[in-house]
């Protein structure tokens, strides 16, 4: 019999409902995995076992009650980097170490509105800086695939959890491929939504114009419902987008037959793992026996995105990290002024990433360099936006590999930043257009290590991303499970 | 010797009195008890976020509308960053390029004339909380604790900054009274210097008369008057001629009013020039004031007080009646409520401003609770006109109507204060006047008019004062000759 933790979302939907099994099984079948996994990846900062049993059982009272939420009592794992009323909130900082949050964050309170049963907080590059969750400040997560490797990053631990069943389904946050780069990395499906559609209230910031919440699931329709639950317009986010909520997962089954799919010339050569590259390539040709129209479509000013990214990026952190000052909240370490107090809780709170990266962007706003450096950048993001949209006159979705490669070891490029950095030059340009992308499953490399296949669509078109990621999952039938999810050995 | 000329020019921070903060829905409320006016947004926790108080920005709109600005069609938010324990985000969101209000000017007018000064912009900040340092000094070093209090942050800040167009510290002045009035009568704050609701910044330079290129500036704080303000920038001025006379040059430098020294003086020298690193906040959107708020905005202008200082002048009131009434909200209003039941503007304006004021300051009373109305006023008013009472009668009644004894006309029959304008009452006193006093009338028959003053004033003591001296005046003229 297949364990409740390895089910999808609409199929423990489906069990709870016809009386199956109850929610509080379901979250029991989570939390056994995840103390059987949990001591080989360190997926979670924080597990909460009473809000969650509490939560499952409230929604085993409502299922009674035939209340149909799709989400109703299914186990969510939630990014260290969104704000929880009650529950220790660290964005995987010291800085932050022992914050309990007096308020609960947009997204959240949608899910506990939605019945979602919370079982914890993530690990997390700190401030959701990095690409390998490395850059925690409480220990590195491993991949559920091989632990020798890394989940990638920054919500590794959203990706670690889900692909190895300590939650159906998770939440996290995507600067620069935050998700869809562990979501590759794990086998998981990965969304990063249009700008806006999700609420950052009570997403802790790293980069204003660029995050955006997202989900994490094993299957397409998973990813499409988890979203469909916190998406939506928000008074207390000046961004947010203002119309109706765009239908999400109604085409989900329609194929791709007459879909114009464009394959990014810059995200299918140079620099991307060869096996990576046949696969996608393979995935390309199926889409197209599928009766996609498929052509190659060339967005030049990818080449500079990184660079822009690497300059956008750290200027809004290097703001939006200068309220962690030991004045209010979190970690302070005295000093014989405030002045000093405020110098070295921030030198003794951020590591070295978030330490070198709010450099970075000060000295890019800086009198003098600021029109050289983030000018500069800003001119390179709207050029990239003219060259999508150009693109997307001619193409319904733009597709890539997720990843450059697959899962590395863990260590292997902590001592050279840009190397880590190269590890989101397929996901990047999405962010700087403010657009929506996807990464799903297709297969393993030799090395039994997960390969994502990114697609990439306009503001506000989830409707066709979905659409195609689905017949992508179909083509695949990537239906393999990481062997920690499976293993006996590592029961205690 | 060179012939100096002052060049300033004023930044001026205003407090909106609107009820929440500027970026969340926390009250405006200094009363409170410290940080009991504080959420998740003006504290800056993680996660939180800005959104833009609609009141505040109509605030400001007016302001800029008041000040014949150009209301900017799309204006930016900017994060200007600097550490400070008070400041929760360590970035104050406001306005760099494209400010909400451009290109404006107000009118001022002092004893020396009027001049237009022009006003280069209008635009949003937000107020920081605020530091109590407890331990000797009293400032930041040598604290030995600080308390803060974030009740203020948040708070709806506008900025108003000048042209260099000032010259004189009377004009300096006679500036900040008339933006004081404006944001007075626009109901956007109640612009209180000594409470802090209105600030002033001044930047002084000097140059020789006539002279294009500007001087030196420095910029003084801490005034917190307007007579402060006057007299800090003519000293500044002063000094600044001393300095460069004795062949000095004048330091840029922020230097701050010492009240009770009467001198300004150089604060802190900051090591190295602040860099704010001004750059779009990312969590705000360009904020899109269209042509329709544009015309709501005009459209909702209230009376200004130029305008309606030039619509007393019109009904007769002189300049300084005019200007003191158009200060007073509650005067205004019944001097205009007067005229229109018929009053004569010149007499009740100097009534209203003389004697009113003296008597509501001595009574310290609100004019609401006294017995005076627009009725009393103008049955007054023609009793003056028509000769029924002496300027010094009708003062006595006015007081008397003050306190509340009734009606003018009762109050005059009451206390005997009409005048007898009956020439066949007063001729008999004339008469008697003339004849007790022969070399005068002598005299006026010889042509020397002098000695009737003397006469009228024999007439007016056998009358008792209550005779009209006009009527008095007349029958002397008529009569001594025949």
């Amino acid at each position: 019999m297949t364990d409740l933790a390895d089910l999808t979302i609409a199929e423990a939907g489906a069990g709870l409902r016809a009386g199956e099994f109850t929610a509080v099984d379901l979250l029991e079948a989570v939390q056994r995995r995840a103390a059987v996994t949990e001591a080989h990846l360190h997926a979670f900062l924080t597990l909460d076992r009473d809000g969650a049993r509490l939560a499952a059982e409230a929604a085993d009272v409502a299922i009674a009650d035939r209340d149909p939420r799709p989400l109703l009592g299914i186990p969510v794992a939630l990014k260290d980097n969104m704000v929880t009323k009650g529950i220790e909130t660290t964005a995987a900082s010291q800085i932050l170490a022992g914050w309990i949050p007096p308020y609960d964050g947009t997204a959240v309170r949608r899910l506990k509105r939605a019945g979602a049963v919370i079982v914890g907080k993530t690990n997390l590059d700190e401030f959701a800086m990095g690409s390998s969750t490395e850059n925690s400040a409480y220990g590195t997560t491993r991949n559920p695939w091989n632990t020798d490797t890394v989940p990638g990053g920054s919500s590794g631990g959203s990706a670690a959890a889900v692909a190895v069943g300590s939650a159906l389904g998770g939440f996290g946050s995507d600067t620069g491929g935050s998700i869809r780069q562990p979501a590759a990395l794990t086998g998981t499906v990965g969304v990063r939504p249009t700008y806006g559609l999700v609420s950052r209230y009570g997403l802790i910031a790293f980069a204003s114009s660029l995050d955006q919440i997202g989900t994490f699931a094993r299957s397409v329709r998973d990813a499409a419902t988890l979203l469909e639950a916190v998406a939506g317009w928000d008074p207390l986010d000046a961004t947010s987008y203002h119309g109706d909520v765009p239908p999400l997962a109604r085409s989900i089954d329609a194929g791709v037959a007459g879909l114009r799919v464009g394959v990014v010339t810059e995200l299918t050569g140079e620099g991307i793992d060869p096996q990576i590259l046949a696969a996608t390539k393979a995935m390309v040709d199926r889409l197209s026996d599928a009766g996609a129209a498929v052509v190659e479509i060339s967005i030049p000013a990818i080449e500079y995105a990184l660079s822009a990214y690497y300059l956008i990026a750290p200027a809004e952190c290097s703001a939006n990290l200068a309220r962690f000052d030991g004045v209010r909240y979190g970690l302070r370490v005295d000093g014989a002024t405030t002045e000093e107090m405020m110098g070295k809780t921030r030198a003794e709170g951020f590591g070295p990433e978030v330490t070198r990266r709010i450099l970075l962007g000060t000295y890019a706003l800086s009198a003098g360099y600021y029109d050289a450096f983030y000018g500069q950048a800003q001119r390179v993001r709207t050029l990239l936006r003219n060259e999508f949209a150009t693109a997307y006159a001619k193409v319904d979705v733009l597709v890539s590999p997720t990843s450059p490669t697959t899962a590395f070891e863990v260590g292997a490029k902590t001592e050279d930043p840009l190397t880590m950095y190269l590890s989101d030059i397929c996901t990047i340009p999405t962010n700087l257009a403010g657009d929506a992308a996807i990464s799903v499953p297709i297969g393993l490399d030799d090395g039994g290590l997960p390969i994502g296949f990114q697609i990439m669509v306009p503001a506000l078109c989830e409707e066709t991303m979905f659409r195609a990621a689905a017949e992508v999952e179909r083509l695949a039938g990537f239906a393999a499970r990481p062997p920690l999810a499976t293993s006996e050995v590592v029961a205690p | 010797m060179t012939h100096w000329e002052a060049v300033i020019g004023i930044e001026t921070h205003v407090e909106l009195q609107t009820r929440s903060k500027m970026f969340c829905g926390c009250a405006v409320d200094f009363g409170d008890d410290p940080n009991t006016a504080v959420c998740p947004v003006c504290l800056a926790l993680p996660g939180a976020l800005p959104v833009p108080n609609e009141a505040a920005i109509e605030g400001i709109l007016s302001i800029g509308d008041a000040l014949n600005c150009t209301l900017t069609e799309d204006s930016l938010f900017y994060r200007k960053n600097y550490f400070y324990p008070d400041l929760p985000k360590n970035y104050q969101i406001s306005q760099y390029t494209f400010p909400l209000c451009v290109d404006g000017s107000l009118e001022i007018d002092d004893d020396e004339g009027s001049a237009t000064i022009g006003i280069t912009r209008v635009h949003m900040e937000e107020d920081t909380g605020k530091s109590t340092h407890v331990g000797e000094s009293g400032r930041i070093h040598g604290a030995e604790h600080t308390l803060l209090d974030f009740n203020r942050a948040g708070v709806p800040l506008v900025e108003i900054v000048s042209e260099p167009d000032i010259r004189t510290p009377e004009q300096a002045r006679a500036y900040g009274a008339e933006l004081q009035r404006v944001v007075r009568a626009l109901g956007v704050s109640d612009a209180r210097l000594e409470e802090g609701s209105m600030r002033f910044d001044v930047n002084t330079s000097i140059r020789p008369a006539g002279a294009d290129d500007l001087g030196t500036r420095t910029e003084i704080k801490n005034v917190n008057s307007l007579r402060s303000m006057q007299r800090a920038i003519a000293y500044e001025i002063d000094r600044q001629i001393a300095v460069v006379e004795a062949g000095g040059t004048v330091k840029q430098e922020t230097r701050h009013w010492d009240e009770s020294a009467s001198v300004t003086k150089p604060g802190r020298a900051k090591e190295e020039s602040e860099d704010y690193r001004y750059f779009q906040d990312p969590d705000l959107l360009p904020l899109h004031v269209d042509a329709d708020w544009r015309r709501r905005v005009a459209r909702r202008r209230p009376e200004l007080p130029a305008a309606r200082r030039a619509r007393f002048r019109g009904l007769g009131a002189d300049r300084r009646t005019a200007e003191l009434l158009a200060d007073a909200e509650d005067l205004a209003a019944l001097f205009e409520a007067a005229v229109t039941a018929g009053a004569d503007a010149r007499t009740v304006g100097i009534w209203l401003t003389g004697e009113v004021v003296a008597y509501l300051r001595r009574e310290e009373l609100e004019l609401a609770s006294t017995g005076l109305d627009a009725a009393a006023l103008a049955q007054l008013s023609a009793m003056t006109a028509q000769g029924e009472l002496s300027a010094t009668a009708a003062k006595e009644v006015l007081g008397a109507a003050l306190a509340g004894e009734g009606a003018p006309r009762e109050i005059a029959v009451s206390r005997d204060l009409l005048q007898v304008s009956d020439e066949g009452a007063i001729e008999a006193e004339v008469a008697a006047v003339l004849e007790q006093h022969p070399d005068a009338r002598d005299k006026i028959r010889a042509g020397d008019m002098k000695p009737i003053g003397f006469l009228v004033g024999q007439v007016m003591r056998a009358t008792g004062g209550k005779a009209d001296p006009k009527v008095v005046q007349e029958l002397i003229r008529r009569r001594a000759p025949e």
